[in-house]
């Protein structure tokens, strides 16, 4: 585990991304700080601690609207699996339009749960092959911010997120 | 063909920007792939996924077309552009929208879906930055990946305040990459329909991948109600498992980045909720995700190429840009000289040949020099070269013959359907080598009158600023045969192989290899031989070249039975003999020659590994020397033998990196090209030239190398091996 996950950070770092850790009851405080207002944000599909973690005690709005998503500087959603050798990302596009709040914004803070740091890139492909399989599924594979290099030199921020934060949410003891 | 004043032209505007770029591709490549373990593991399981899915093309099609439906998706097959078109404007015009929003896709340029959609009166917009620029510039990319790779920042600022005249005039990168940002965000936002590319399809699941850096295609299919995909028929793959080895490679073998900032694995249609952008009310969750989406498969000649022998490998390529970066002339002049319509680079013959034709082929092909480097670069392992020289051939057949009276005379082996004169000439070249050196000194000086230069600039093409070889009187066969062997108890027996330029022109490395091939005990035979038709191949004459290697086998066939090895001092003849001729010969015959073939370095490294003494060749202590390899040497992977040999004779050695000398046999003699020649070129003076260099005597490899170098330096190059002799 340690190992994956420190190649993990090792990858963000040379990226430029990043990266804190943080237990789930922790995790409110951390995401808070984390973000930079105006905030919007999904809620998560695990379960934390007691209940869904809704974010409804951080400054962040959840399920905004799209004039609000367009206002936001960070938006913050949860990452399905982390790629340890790479920093990758993957994200999913789900009907809670994570995929806007990820994407629309200058910084995107992702939630990832240590356990979800998979090892490799094989390891990734293999496990999005078995979830495709059983649902249709679609994700991105988001390594670092968004760039291009098409203005004579390479630039953060092209088209998605300047920047990139991850939370690491380690298991509680 | 592009001609020397086109050339020059785009030397001139575009060739800074192009080779600052490409090179700086070219570089990442090597370090990123240099990182990666299991490299050529990965390129073998990437040709594979190809090769295998390209075999059972039409059942894949069956299942994904099978597996969109039952997403909810819809899947047209088009036959060709105009089919493709009048789809893709039925959608748009189904869906009444005004604006669509495109992200890059070579395949939509291939169709010139813009040109069609605009005609209908729908605002067209480019999302990804590089393509915007061209849009807004009316230009034609001039690269598969980095479309506007041939601008500079200067050029694109002054557009940009040119056409759009901002309050502060745009300046640096960040602010023409924001201002960009901004624009096109709007514009996505206000759009009905977006048109994306796709990089892989998994049939299994209609699982797409798109690969991109920017984000700008997540906006175009996220933004949008209506997402159209248009690719190639041969994009696709058995299942999603198979993009593993395509994601570790494309990025690297592009742009040199470990992996893109984006792989979107997009199974349309996609649960994104459609948004109205400007509601400040509805929460996004609250929106439905009612898409639809089109999968528009292109034919356009596709399944003609999967017939064709020859062509069937460029549906391979996953077009990473690999071959072009690592081109020494596409370095110089960019796709717009060394491409077609839509495609360019090394594969471009390939591509515009299947897509286009031979005729839009033809304008580009002599671009590429059969130097090699793109071989090992591609990340499917496609054979570019040979594809070019199959093209070539075709162009040639093509063609009327010219029947010449000059030629004629020169060229007693000929091809039947015959290629262009000046290629003849080329591909002829050792009727002109053997009437060369029976008749020097005369023919040299003849050569060199202003009045045979002014001919053969006139009748061949031959560049008059060109220094000809000068063919020596005695041949190295003749010096051989007249000379009893000076090796009692041989270790092991050798036939060395006297090609064209060793045998009538450079006869000193000859005598040399031979003198340090008896010095290590080896027993050294030079029997005539027939040139081993890398001339003609060059040229694209494939059947004279056959012949050739036809009769080289023949000749040396006998020797290789007496259990002699074959050493080989010309890299590119080497070459011939363990990479082209397996396309040229009979499998046996070609193993046999391949597995007993050796380049001589590489046979004095093993002589001297396997217990041979440097002590009885010449060596040095600590002399400095600068080391030029080969192309094709080194994409067979053999620099290293010379350079360990060198260094145990007590060099010290600096090697150049750059990727050719520019000169790649006939090219730099033909005058369209001198000067990309010479450009070329540069790049290694630089190098020969800079600190702790300048001093140093070079040696090289190749008789190219040796002739671009001595054109290049005041320093005369030599042979490595006369280095060795005693
Ligand atoms: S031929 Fe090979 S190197 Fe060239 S673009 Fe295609 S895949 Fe890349």
């Amino acid at each position: 585990m340690e190992s994956k996950r420190a190649s993990f950070e090792g990858a963000l770092e040379a990226l430029g991304v990043t990266v804190s850790s943080t237990s789930e009851s922790e995790l409110e405080a951390a995401v808070t700080e984390a973000v930079t207002e105006p905030a919007v944000g999904v809620a998560l599909d695990e379960t934390v601690g007691d209940g869904t973690f809704s974010l409804v005690e951080t400054p962040i709005t959840v399920d905004p609207t799209p004039a609000a998503l367009r206002e936001a500087t960070t938006g913050v959603t949860g990452a399905e699996l982390g790629v340890g050798d790479y920093g990758s990302l993957v994200l999913s596009m789900t009907e809670q339009a994570s995929e806007l709040v990820s994407l629309f914004v200058e910084r995107h803070v992702a939630i990832l749960y240590e356990e979800d740091i998979q090892p490799d890139m094989d390891a990734a492909v293999a496990e999005l092959d078995e979830r495709f399989t059983e649902t249709n599924g679609s994700a991105i594979i988001a390594t670092g911010p968004s760039a291009t290099a098409d203005m004579g030199a390479l630039v953060k921020g092209a088209h998605g997120p300047k920047e990139v934060h991850v939370i690491i949410v380690e298991e509680e003891d | 063909m592009a001609t020397a004043d086109e050339i020059r032209e785009l030397m001139r505007t575009e060739g800074a920007a192009i080779a600052e770029n490409t090179q700086g591709f070219n570089t990442g490549r090597y370090d990123s792939v240099g990182d990666l373990e299991d490299y050529e593991d990965l390129k073998r399981a990437a040709r594979g996924i190809k090769e295998d899915a390209i075999e059972e093309l039409p059942e894949l099609l069956d299942q994904l077309t099978e597996t969109v439906e039952a997403n909810g998706g819809t899947v047209y097959i088009a036959d060709d552009a105009a089919d493709a078109n009048e789809y893709i404007r039925d959608v748009a015009d189904e869906r009444a929208a005004d604006r669509v929003v495109k992200s890059k896709s070579m395949t939509s340029e291939e169709i010139e879906v813009n040109e069609a959609l605009e005609a209908d009166g729908v605002d067209v917009v480019e999302t990804d930055l590089g393509e915007w620029v061209l849009q807004i510039a009316d230009e034609a990319p001039s690269h598969i990946v980095a479309p506007a790779i041939h601008k500079s920042r200067e050029s694109i600022a002054e557009l940009f305040n040119e056409q759009f005249d901002p309050d502060e005039p745009l300046e640096t990168a960040a602010e023409l990459t924001h201002f960009a940002r901004e624009k096109l965000g709007e514009q996505i936002i206000d759009a009905e329909v977006g048109i994306t590319g796709a990089n892989f399809i998994a049939a299994d699941t209609g699982t797409m991948a798109l690969v991109t850096s920017e984000g700008n295609a997540r906006k175009t299919v996220a933004a949008t109600d209506t997402h159209v995909a248009v690719a190639g028929v041969e994009k696709v793959i058995p299942t999603v498992e198979d993009l593993h080895p395509f994601i570790e490679l494309i990025g690297r073998s592009g742009t040199g980045q470990d992996i893109t900032s984006y792989v979107s694995l997009l199974t349309p249609p996609v649960d994104t909720p459609v948004v109205d952008f400007t509601d400040d009310e509805t929460p996004l969750s609250e929106f439905d995700s009612d898409r639809d989406f089109h999968l528009v498969l292109i034919d356009n000649g596709r399944l003609e190429m999967r017939d064709d022998e020859q062509l069937r490998e460029t549906l391979y390529c996953i077009r990473c840009s690999a071959c072009s970066n690592s081109c020494a002339n596409f370095q110089s002049v960019g796709g717009h000289a060394f491409g077609g319509e839509t495609y360019s680079g090394g594969i471009a013959t390939g591509w515009e040949a299947g897509i286009e034709g031979l005729d839009v082929a033809e304008k580009f092909n002599d671009l590429c020099t059969g130097c090699t480097r793109c071989v090992n670069a591609c990340p499917v392992g496609i054979d570019i070269p040979w594809i070019n020289t199959v093209v070539r051939d075709r162009i040639n057949r093509d063609k009327e013959a010219p029947g010449e009276w000059l030629v004629d005379g020169l060229t007693p082996d000929e091809e039947d359907d015959g290629a262009p004169l000046q290629k003849r000439f080329f591909g002829n070249f050792e009727t002109v080598a053997k009437l060369g050196s029976a008749t020097a000194p005369v023919s040299n000086w003849l050569a060199d009158t202003t009045l045979a230069r002014q001919t053969m600039s006139r009748v061949l093409g031959i560049d008059p600023r060109r220094d000809l070889p000068a063919f020596e009187r005695e041949t190295l066969v003749d010096w051989a045969g007249d000379r009893d062997s000076q090796v009692t108890n041989p270790e092991r027996r050798a036939v060395l192989y006297p090609d064209l330029y060793t045998n009538h022109v450079q006869v000193e490395r000859g005598k040399a290899a031979v003198r340090v091939l008896e010095s290590l005990g080896v027993d050294v035979v030079v029997p005539p031989a027939p040139s081993s038709g890398r001339a003609p191949l060059s040229q694209g004459m494939v059947a004279t070249a056959t012949d050739h290697a036809e009769r080289v086998t023949k000749a040396l066939e006998p020797h290789i039975a007496d259990g002699r090895d074959v050493v080989v001092i010309e890299p590119s003849d080497h070459a011939m003999f363990t990479r082209e001729y397996e396309r040229l010969l009979d499998e046996s015959s070609f193993t046999d020659i391949a597995a007993n073939s050796y380049e001589v370095f590489e046979y004095v490294f093993g002589l001297l590994d396997n217990g041979a003494s440097v002590d009885s060749l010449s060596t040095v202590t600590g002399a400095e020397i600068a080391y030029h390899s080969h192309c094709q040497q080194r994409t067979l992977g053999l620099e290293a033998h010379t350079v360990a040999v060198l260094e145990e004779c007590g060099y010290d050695v600096v090697t150049s990196d750059v990727e050719c000398c520019g000169m790649a046999g006939s090219f730099g003699y033909k005058s369209d090209y001198y000067e990309l020649s010479m450009d070329v070129g540069d790049r290694l003076r630089t190098q020969l030239e800079d600190d702790g260099v300048q001093d140093r005597p070079v040696v090289a490899s190749g008789t190219s190398c040796l002739e671009q170098i001595d054109a290049l330096l005041e320093r005369q190059p030599r042979h490595p091996i006369e280095l060795l002799a005693t």
